[in-house]
């Protein structure tokens, strides 16, 4: 079945809605479904994404280091262009490699940059003290400050004031 | 390989007995975790060698838990089109697992481990897929065991995780707790009311998602929604399953008020439309299968608004997973494009009615209405 939309490409979103006492039913592509503002996960996760980090690439690109917009990650050799096209994360190490750009969109996308459920231990680290234990509720000082370090350093100051706060709080 | 569902725990829809609180309403509850190892690319990144590694690794220590040890481990990369769409059909692997999405294929190395009510996906879009699926509206239960289950699994092999961020994830959008829970819900009186609109508007508003049964980008068939959380990061797994479980108690209660209007504003409308969805499935010969969805549901209210008393909710569970186009091809040895296949659905559904009644004999006057 062709979009009903654009009539071009196949419809892959099929809507059954009841409007003002009217049934109808919509069968869109993904591109029409997006532009009528009808969320998928899919379009969730193309569009933002791509919106974003092609804003990013012309005006706000001035505020990454090259090394994130052109680098690579050291991990999978994913780029930020492989990310734009596809939507997905090439491995666990781009989340560092392009902390910057992703934290700003992981904010769009969910509110906060920041995990405050369950925390995590690897098999590996279970011996030592973990570094980061739920939303810093739970860190203790030395922890909070070494997170502060690295929030000034990736220029986060948004947790850094909140960390400052709750260091002072402590202390 | 042939796939042999009976080999199943309860052919892996445990959810079918209507057991759980507001069965009538809610059908099933799922929740399921994302989670990727450490040092290895996502599975759309990484090589076939990478996957197989990874499935390896995952299986292994899948099958060392408590409640998977005893599951049944199937590699989806050895299966026929039609097998794949059978598991997806009985909600045990995703549409991108089953290689199903538009345009996809399989991805090697793509397994499941199923025990019922818990399965493991592998080599999804994420190393891991862990889910728990429960009868009824049970997020609480539901999360008690995944979070057992992913304990066991985290002290086993090296989950992908970030200081700031979470769990890591293939897709952004479930980095953090990597939690999403969904309520299968059956909303006809939302929908005879022509409040749905309005109820769906205001669940977007408040961070929820809906979709069809079949997932993202499904149509809705049969007034039956998928309703989820929509952001997975910044909140813990605690509030994500509070709020989305006040909401959907608030839709419930909606739902409900829908019923008791219609009853009494056009009581004998709704009777009429209820106990005509009966008579088809009762006596058509041939079946689409959205009609069939469509008149499993005039059925389903008719049985919640005990308009209709000799049909078991587990029937009518039965009968919405049975008659799905991969399942009654395979029941009947017969292709997806099999022009009888409407006819064997119609054969199929009275049937099972029939068993129904013959199993839960009832007196005499009971059956007079009907
Ligand atoms: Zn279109
Ligand atoms: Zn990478």
């Amino acid at each position: 079945m062709q979009c009903q939309r654009c009539g071009e490409r196949p419809a892959v979103i099929h809507l059954t809605q009841i409007v003002d006492n009217t049934h109808t039913e919509q069968h869109l592509c993904e591109a029409c479904a997006a532009q009528q503002g009808i969320q998928t996960e899919a379009s969730l996760a193309k569009f933002p994404v791509g919106d974003l980090l092609a804003g990013l690439d012309k005006g706000a690109a001035a505020q990454l280091p090259t090394t994130e917009t052109s680098g690579r990650c050291p991990d999978c050799g994913a780029t930020l262009q492989d990310f734009r096209e596809t939507g997905r994360l090439g491995c666990g190490r781009c989340y560092e490699t392009f902390e910057s750009p992703l934290r700003t969109l992981l904010r769009r996308l969910h509110g906060a940059s920041r995990h405050i459920g369950e925390p995590y231990v690897s098999p590996a680290d279970a011996g030592k003290v973990p570094a980061h234990a739920g939303g810093g509720a739970g860190g203790d000082l030395p922890g909070l400050r070494e997170q502060l370090q690295r929030a000034i350093e990736s220029e986060n100051f948004e947790l850094a004031a909140r960390l400052r706060d709750e260091i002072r709080e402590r202390e | 390989m042939t796939l042999d569902l009976d080999l199943l725990p309860d052919g892996g829809v445990p959810w079918l007995d209507a057991s759980g609180p507001e069965g009538l309403v809610v059908l099933s509850t799922r929740i399921r975790l994302a989670r990727n190892l450490r040092d290895t690319p996502f599975p759309p990144r990484a090589s076939d060698a990478e996957r197989a590694q990874a499935r390896d690794l995952v299986v292994a220590a899948v099958q060392a838990t408590a409640d998977l040890a005893s599951g049944v481990t199937i590699r989806i990369d050895e299966l026929t089109r039609l097998e794949r769409q059978l598991l997806h059909e009985r909600h045990l692997i995703s549409r991108d697992l089953a290689g199903l999405s538009a345009g996809g294929t399989v991805r090697s190395g793509a397994a499941l481990v199923s025990a019922g009510a818990t399965g493991a996906m592998i080599n999804e879009e994420d190393h891991l897929r862990l889910q728990v699926v429960k009868s009824g509206f049970a997020p609480g239960a539901a999360y008690a065991d995944l979070e057992r289950t992913d304990r066991e699994l985290g002290a086993r092999i090296p989950f992908a995780f970030h200081d700031e961020f979470g769990y890591l994830t293939s897709c952004p959008t479930n980095a953090g707790t990597g939690l999403r829970a969904s309520v299968l819900i059956h909303l006809p009186g939302l929908v005879l009311t022509k409040e749905i609109a309005k109820v769906l508007q205001g669940l977007t508003q408040v961070g929820l998602t809906f979709r069809g049964l079949y997932g993202e980008g499904s149509e809705v068939v049969g007034n039956l929604f998928q309703l989820s959380n929509q952001t997975t990061l910044g909140k813990s797994e605690e509030e994500l399953l509070d709020h989305l479980g006040k909401i959907v108690r608030q839709v419930i209660d909606y739902e409900r008020q829908a019923r008791e209007v219609l009853l009494r504003n056009a009581p004998t409308v709704i009777a009429d439309k209820v106990w005509r969805a009966y008579g088809l499935l009762r006596h058509a010969r041939s079946l689409s299968f959205e009609e069939t969805m469509n008149l499993l549901s005039g059925v389903r209210l008719g049985v919640g608004l005990n308009l209709i008393g000799d049909v078991g909710v587990y029937t009518l569970n039965k009968l919405l997973v049975f008659t799905q186009p991969a399942h009654v091809a395979r029941q009947a040895a017969r292709t997806l494009t099999d022009p009888d296949l409407p006819a064997i659905r119609a054969d199929f559904v009275r049937q099972l009615f029939d068993d129904d009644a013959r199993r839960k004999p009832r007196d005499g006057s009971a059956t007079a209405e009907g």
